[in-house]
């Protein structure tokens, strides 16, 4: 062994024994159960710093008025921005709600998981179970498909605004087939289509991937059982497949959910939430109210943050729930 | 993506903490705002080696939406270029301990300094306009000649003007006769022509009045008949959106927007065609709407001497009117409006600064009221969203008038709770 190596060797080891003292102080002056406190603490604290303090100063703000931004300036309402937020004669009628707005909102947002999510785990299922089977170009498809996932959402909704607008690539395409453009962003219908079709363009790779090594996980032997049985390949989908992917197909879901709800940047950038409010979403709400009007309802924006948070608490439950149940 | 990184590098420009003698400047450009401003302030640091200018350009949005909350913080730069006033106004540095001659500021911007000042009883000097608006439809003239139409006289009113272009786009088969900014501003310009009045006999602001009412009818009805361009405004939501490359792509043939264009209209379209500006039409009034940019100054700002300097620099009438110059703005310099500054403009450009000017003359009262009312803002918004909502037929136009009042009720109920 040459000297570098030596001296090397002897760096690591030092390096390596350096939490040696500390730890022997600290299980030596903490009581049993209190040495854990010290390997969560760095974690405890960055966590509270950056996620749980400012869910604390959001609750604060959604219970003040005005619009002061500094948390101490601001008058006290209690739930009086839950209250305008809530208050409308009819529900299912935005229109008929004080903050119209906040309701066109949730209606969208709430079609627009369930279109993109049931939408969405068609496609992933159906791509992952062609991706399963040994095709030509298998890892091309399967690049192709997860290539959309790596894009940033503002360049995916860049990319589809050149493609959608009047004089787009498709109007192009169209014309050159002699068939007559559409105003696809000038229509509500079209665009609240193009923004479900667009949001599973390039969302769909990433659940395919989980759902496709959900797929290798499942034995084939199972799968060689029911061919010596000749099982049809519906039935084998139906009572193998299907039944064994479920764990997978419960991650997808609720990730899905998780994440339409929260869906912002590529229709923003897409449709700015236009035509009028056909493609409003809640978070883009909470952005407008909170940080692009003239006054700014800093207190509105956050008790909507909480009611959407309410939401995906209620999804990330269900999941948690959901995979124990699966574990055991 | 660019939000992110505007908002990002303001942030981190306005951030950093001021070292001595240094003034930072949060600066957006129309045109080349921010470098004209840069050009003079190495000439400034020349001469007055102690103080450092740092200038950090970025997107109008950031200034908009970024400035307030960093303000707010604490962390704002100690001057900003600003053409909304009213969501930083409590936020502004009084200049008149820290500039030379107050009594020269006044006279010279006094027109433009009343807009950054909270109310009528106020008296402070919180900032240098550093340009004045006016805003003025802009025609394509090659058009209207290639169509064999003559343009509208000098008091046609805006139905005479959107017939014209009608016809226009008709025979020369442009897609659209007239776009509009995608802004409540503009819409107020046309909507004071035909009457609005905005506020009450006691000062109280009243958004939605008959005048209000004939043009967002007619703007409605015109966008729904394809005589305005509807992409701009129902198309896109989410606030802004100028329609200058529409005008300078030839798809329209008048172009409602302003003064503050000159320098793309002459950059980017040159003699590309022939672009012409004129006067405001006519209906109760010939009326648009002034506004402008001004370099603010911040009360937390940690050299305001240094600041006053600088902008006393910047003030100074020759220097004022290289800076016009340069960036081939409207001077809100009062002795600089009626001539004096050596624009380096093509024909159509010296031909447009006299229209710009001739219109900014007929400026009605309520046109200058609405620009300096600290609130403006929660009047355009609101105008904007709910008139984009009943062109693409979401609620109708009673609706929209119902709306725009109630949310302008809202925000001034909001900013009266502090």
């Amino acid at each position: 062994m040459s000297g570098v190596d030596r001296l090397a060797g002897g760096l690591y080891a030092a390096v390596m024994n350096l939490p040696e003292r500390p730890m022997r102080w600290a299980q030596g002056h903490l009581r049993d159960g209190r040495l854990g406190w010290l390997f969560v603490g760095p974690n405890l604290l960055v966590f509270g710093l950056f996620s749980f303090l400012p869910i604390v100063i959001d609750v604060w703000y959604a219970v003040t008025g005005g619009t002061e931004l500094l948390p101490g300036n601001r008058p006290f309402v209690g739930g009086e921005n839950f209250a305008t937020l809530l208050r409308c004669s009819d529900y299912l009628d935005a229109n008929s709600c004080a903050r119209d707005q906040f309701w066109y909102g949730v209606w969208n947002t709430l079609k627009f998981v369930g279109l993109q999510v049931g939408f969405m785990i068609g496609f992933s299922l159906l791509t992952a179970l062609v991706l399963n089977r040994k095709i030509v170009g298998l890892g091309f498809f399967r690049a192709a498909f997860f290539y959309p996932v790596l894009l940033s959402p503002v360049v995916v909704a860049l990319i589809w605004k050149w493609i959608l607008q009047r004089e787009g690539v498709l109007n192009a395409a169209l014309q050159g087939m002699n068939f007559q453009g559409e105003n696809w962003l000038l229509d509500a219908h079209w665009s609240f289509f193009w923004t479900v079709f667009v949001s599973i363009w390039a969302h769909m790779g990433f659940y395919t991937l989980i759902l496709l090594s959900g797929l290798q996980a499942i034995p084939r032997d199972l799968y060689e059982a029911a061919n010596m049985d000749a099982t049809p390949p519906l039935r084998v989908f139906w009572r193998i497949t299907l039944p064994l992917l479920m764990p997978s197909l419960f991650v997808v879901v609720v990730l899905g959910i998780i994440r339409a709800v929260q869906i912002f940047d590529e229709v923003y950038v897409l449709t700015g939430g236009g035509p009028g409010s056909a493609t409003t979403f809640l978070v883009q709400y909470i952005y407008t109210t909170g940080f692009a009007q003239a006054v700014r309802e800093y207190g509105l924006a956050a008790a909507a943050s909480l009611l959407l948070a309410g939401v995906l608490l209620f999804f990330t439950l269900f999941q948690l729930r959901g995979m124990t149940k699966n574990a055991r | 993506m660019s939000r992110l990184v505007a908002t990002a590098a303001l942030f981190a420009a306005i951030s950093l903490p001021a070292m001595a003698g240094e003034i930072r400047i949060a600066c957006y450009s129309d045109g080349n705002e921010c470098e004209a401003t840069t050009e003079l302030a190495k000439r400034f640091m020349a001469a007055n080696a102690d103080v450092k200018v740092v200038i950090d350009q970025m997107p109008y949005k950031a200034i908009l939406e970024s400035l307030p909350v960093q303000l707010a913080a604490g962390q704002g730069p100690d001057l900003a270029r600003v053409t909304i006033f009213g969501p930083v106004m409590k936020y502004f540095m009084d200049l008149k301990p820290y500039i030379k001659d107050p009594g020269y500021w006044e006279k010279s911007f006094g027109a433009v300094l009343s807009w950054m000042r909270p109310d009528a009883k106020d008296k402070g000097i919180y900032g240098l306009p550093t340009q004045m608006t006016v805003t003025s439809p802009i025609v394509n003239k090659t058009l209207f000649d290639q169509a064999g139409v003559k343009l509208p006289g000098a008091n046609a009113s805006w139905d005479e003007w959107a017939a014209a272009v009608d016809k226009v786009a008709k025979a020369t088969k442009t897609p659209y006769g007239m776009a509009w900014d995608r802004s409540g501003h503009r819409f107020a310009a046309a909507a004071i022509s035909m009457g609005a009045k905005y506020f009450n006999a006691d000062g109280t602001p009243n958004a939605v009045d008959d005048g209000f009412k004939a043009m967002a009818s007619r703007f409605v009805k015109w966008n729904l008949d394809n005589t305005v361009e509807k992409d701009v405004w129902a198309a896109a939501g989410g606030g802004y959106r100028d329609a200058f490359e529409e005008f300078a792509n030839g798809k329209i043939v008048m172009y409602h927007s302003g003064s503050w264009q000159l320098s793309r209209l002459q950059k980017q379209i040159g003699d590309g065609f022939e672009w012409q500006v004129v006067g405001n039409p006519c209906d109760v009034a010939c009326s648009g709407m002034p506004g402008g940019a001004s370099f603010v100054a911040f009360k937390d700002s940690k050299n305001p001497k240094d600041v006053g300097r600088f902008l006393d620099f910047l003030a100074d009438t020759p220097v004022y009117s290289e800076w016009m110059a340069m960036t081939n703005n409207i001077p809100a310099h009062a002795a600089l409006q009626k001539g004096g500054v050596a624009y380096k403009l093509s024909p159509a450009g010296n031909a447009a600064v006299q229209m710009f000017g001739a219109n900014a003359a007929k400026l009605s009262p309520v046109a200058y009221q609405l620009q300096g009312f600290p609130y403006a803002g929660a009047m355009f918004n609101p105008t904007v969203d709910r008139l984009s909502q009943a062109i693409s037929g979401q609620i109708t136009l009673d609706q929209a008038y119902g709306r725009i009042t109630s949310d302008v009720a809202d925000a001034l109920a909001a900013a009266a709770k502090k």
